[in-house]
């Protein structure tokens, strides 16, 4: 388990030191050098200060660094050609050992220098006398290694298997308890991707950084919102104000009036949050996650309907083809995710208060109390959208557009506002589906893409286009992806889950819940 | 800096090798979706495999350069008859779900620590290009170019080569889409019912595509390999996709000079928009909000919108024919 960690651990620094990514930078003019960031693998937000890095040519000392206080450091190199690196050992703080690798073998290697390259040079280290083994081989649990920590390994491949000692049918409960509580998460973020499939025809490759967005929001104003989140707050609100106008209000207003009043509302929100930015941290407040979470839905529902409003709708009505309503998804995912990015920081972080808690038991199954909160939370809100679209109006209009969007516009549903609302309702759902998933993991910029791979699966498992499919489909992704980390290394639990996807589309392609039609 | 280096480091980049190997990239792309409406957002799983097949038989084997070519070429031909098996015969958004899934999954698999011993997990497999800069007919460190627009011999080698791949290819996707082959390829674009009433296997020749734009994605991939003696499995994120669909559709699907034309505009307004942020945050402190990692964010964001923007308002991009561009999902 140690190894493993340590070695999920050193994934996750690379992972850090690799954003936003060595594709995105093209061929940069300059001198050469050599350079990486050395952090401490213990707390990955710290460097290690005063680590000597030598580079000879041949025998000839040509550069030497030392590790500044976030662990950064350069050598300038007098130009191309191959040269030998060597980690000062005496340099390494006693507590640390540097790790091998296939590249750096007792703490050197020889690393060949292009005419203007800029060479990164990964230096990892570990904590020394533990891991001796660099791939992840299961050795026996150490005692410590229960902690909550676990879940702070979480690394890009998803998360650690929250049990990994006794026997085989402890394990096999407390797996299936761990992949009913990821299914749930990702059952309750993909019953809008769903949703607003079966009403519009459109894979919404946004969907996930909706995800994001929910998780971010109720990290900001549960830790304490500021200029920033006041800002967003505001320009939310009238957006909010303005889509709801538009709903309530259309029939009753003249059309001049109607667009008066939406721009009204935008204009003050922006209005507003350009104050409340120049106010800055002068206005400062704080709730519990709880409240946070609610205002992170509210928000969620509010950036789905907008995108609604005034990005798919007139797309609609132009008549773009949907493959390139596709391409604009993807885009807007793009938009989202870095703004996400720029706006809240590359940092992963966890809501404060629930990180370490006490094991509650029952029978078998060990989980902590904020898990046993999500799941009740998901179960809840699953039986609270099977109601609402099984019993009310509203419910019913939008499972009609799911099904046969032509029959039901002939049938007299206003087909543009119950798309809205799908919209509204996916957003609010993906964003509580961020801050469960955020809660039971990290928030992280990029948390949302990688459920939604997992939402892909649960809506192709479940049947494209249902509801109710996309739930049965989120649990199995959950309970497949899980499970499997009794047999298959854990950084394989995604793709598990998509091989099943994968399974499904050859033999059964329109899903569980799915109605058998012609799909090619 | 000032506007006018800004200018020069943007031409530079859009003539460099970078420009060029995403071009080969796109080409590729451009069979599947320009030519026969395919939706395939894994592009970069092709790239990946290439790229690996190159760094596995060098760096690990020790294999000469030309069978690591061969076996990344292998591998795509292996990776786009697993991907089109079950998905072809299906609609094609379920074509594009498997194909961004096929390709996450591959680079976890590269990375994951099981993996290690032939992948280099996440640090990578590295001094991958020996056999390839010998052949290089140029002094390596000498600068080749005119007045400030200069190249180091290694680079210009890269470019000689990969330029040539992507005229080759240009020149093989003209004379492929000319053919009655490819009358039937951009019918089964147009109306896929139709040709398969006509008694064409619809399915077939849409795998022989899907594989064909798979191995000129993997030969992106190799160049990518030479061209950077090493490889990380994080250079081959989804995005890397996201910026081919942008060459693609800012050059002109369906166009044979399309997705040269787009990666050139797009290295070059990449690198622009960059600089020119750079210049304005850093040179002169106008955007003292932003730090390091925000402006290549920003950088991101702004091919996201890039991609909002000429789907919205020039869906053909810069070549392209309208009429050609009102493909319909069925």
């Amino acid at each position: 388990m140690r190894t493993r960690l340590v070695t999920v651990l050193l994934a996750l620094i690379t992972a850090i030191l690799v954003i936003p990514g060595p594709a995105a930078t093209a061929d940069e003019q300059g001198g050469e050098t050599l350079q990486g960031q050395i952090r401490n693998p213990d707390d990955r937000d710290q460097g290690v200060e005063g680590i000597t890095i030598q580079v000879f040519d041949g025998e000839d000392e040509t550069g030497a660094a030392e590790t500044d206080p976030e662990g950064n450091w350069v050598v300038e190199l007098p130009g191309p050609g191959t040269y030998r690196v060597v980690v000062d050992q005496d340099s390494v703080p006693a507590e640390f050992a540097v790790r091998e690798t296939a590249i750096l073998v007792d703490g050197e290697t020889e690393v060949e220098v292009e005419a203007g390259d800029q060479r990164p040079l990964i230096i990892a280290l570990e904590s020394a006398g533990g891991g001796d083994e660099p791939s992840g081989t299961q050795s026996p649990s150490d005692a410590d290694s229960e902690t909550p920590e676990d879940g702070d390994a979480a690394s890009e491949e998803g998360d650690v298997a929250p049990a990994s000692g006794g026997t085989f049918g402890s394990r096999f409960i407390q797996l299936t308890a761990a992949g009913l509580l990821f299914g749930l998460v990702i059952a309750i973020s993909a019953i809008g991707l769903s949703l607003i499939f079966g009403s519009t025809k459109m894979i919404n490759f946004a969907h996930g950084d909706m995800v994001t967005f929910g998780a971010m929001v109720a990290l900001v104003f549960s830790s304490g919102a500021a200029g920033m989140g006041n800002s967003l707050l505001a320009i939310f609100a009238g957006l909010g104000g303005a889509i709801l106008i538009g709903a309530l209000l259309e029939t009753r207003l003249s059309r001049t009036a109607l667009i008066v009043a939406q721009w009204s509302s935008i204009v003050a929100g922006i209005a507003l949050a350009t104050v409340l930015g120049v106010l800055g941290d002068a206005v400062g407040w704080k709730v519990p996650l709880w409240i946070a979470a609610g205002i992170a839905v509210v928000m969620g529902a509010v950036l789905g309907a907008s995108m609604e409003r005034y990005l798919w709708r007139p797309l609609r009505r132009r008549h773009v083809a949907l493959i390139q309503m596709f391409i604009v998804s993807i885009g807007l995912a793009l938009i989202l995710r870095h703004v996400i990015l720029v706006l809240f920081g590359a940092d992963r972080s966890r809501y404060a208060g629930f990180q370490i808690q006490e094991v509650v038991r029952l029978g078998p199954i060990a989980m902590p109390p904020r898990d046993l909160v999500i799941m009740g939370v998901a179960v809840v809100v699953l039986v609270l959208v099977a109601c609402l679209l099984q019993f009310t109006r509203i419910g019913k209009a939008m499972r009609a557009v799911s099904d046969n969007r032509d029959l039901a516009e002939s049938s007299g549903i206003d087909v543009d506002r119950v798309t809205l609302y799908v919209w509204g309702l996916g957003g609010g759902l993906a964003a509580l589906g961020g801050v469960l998933y955020g809660l039971n993991q990290v928030v992280q910029y990029e948390m949302g893409f990688r459920l939604l791979l997992m939402m892909f699966a649960a809506v192709i498992l479940g049947g494209l286009g249902t509801a109710y499919g996309a739930m049965v489909g989120g649990i199995a992704v959950g309970l497949v992806a899980m499970l499997s980390t009794l047999w298959f290394p854990s950084q394989l639990m995604q793709a598990w889950a998509l091989a099943l996807m994968i399974l499904m589309l050859l033999f059964r392609p329109q899903g569980l819940l799915g109605r058998a039609e012609r799909v090619g | 800096m000032d506007i006018l280096s800004i200018l020069v480091e943007s031409v530079r980049s859009a003539l460099g090798p970078i420009a060029a190997i995403y071009a080969l990239a796109a080409i590729g792309l451009n069979l599947h979706f320009g030519y026969t409406g395919l939706l395939n957002f894994g592009q970069v799983g092709f790239m990946l495999v290439g790229a690996y097949g190159v760094g596995i038989s060098v760096s690990v084997f020790g294999l000469p350069l030309f069978v690591g070519f061969g076996v990344g070429l292998l591998c795509a031909l292996v990776l786009a008859l697993l991907l089109g098996i079950p998905t072809l015969r299906l609609r094609a958004d379920y074509l594009s779900i498997t194909t961004i899934a096929a390709a996450e999954v591959l680079r976890l698999v590269y990375r994951a620590g099981f993996a290690e011993p032939l992948t280099g997990g996440v640090y990578g497999l590295q001094n991958l290009a020996g056999d390839f800069r010998a052949l290089n007919p140029f002094d390596p460190g000498g600068r080749y170019g005119i007045g400030d627009l200069t190249y180091t011999g290694a680079h210009l080698w890269t470019m000689v080569v990969t330029w040539s791949l992507v005229l080759l290819m240009v020149g093989l996707t003209w004379l492929l889409i000319h053919s009655p082959w490819g009358r039937v390829i951009k019918g089964i674009r147009e109306d896929e019912d139709a040709v398969r009433s006509l008694g064409k296997n619809v399915f077939a020749y849409k795998m022989q595509i899907l594989v064909l734009g798979g191995l000129i994605g993997a030969l992106a991939g190799c160049m990518m390999a030479v061209h950077q003696a090493s490889i990380q499995p994080d250079q081959f994120k989804p995005q890397v996709t996201f910026f081919l669909w942008a060459i693609l559709l800012l050059g002109g699907a369906g166009r044979v000079f399309g997705p040269v034309i787009g990666a050139m505009t797009f290295w070059f307004l990449m690198n622009f928009t960059d600089g020119l942020l750079k210049y304005l945050g850093r040179d002169l402190g106008l955007m003292p909000f932003l730090d390091g990692p925000d402006y290549g964010a920003l950088q991101l964001a702004f091919a996201g919108l890039l991609l909002v923007l000429l789907i919205v308002f020039r869906p053909q991009g810069l070549i392209g024919d309208r009429k050609e561009m009102l493909i319909n999902v069925k």
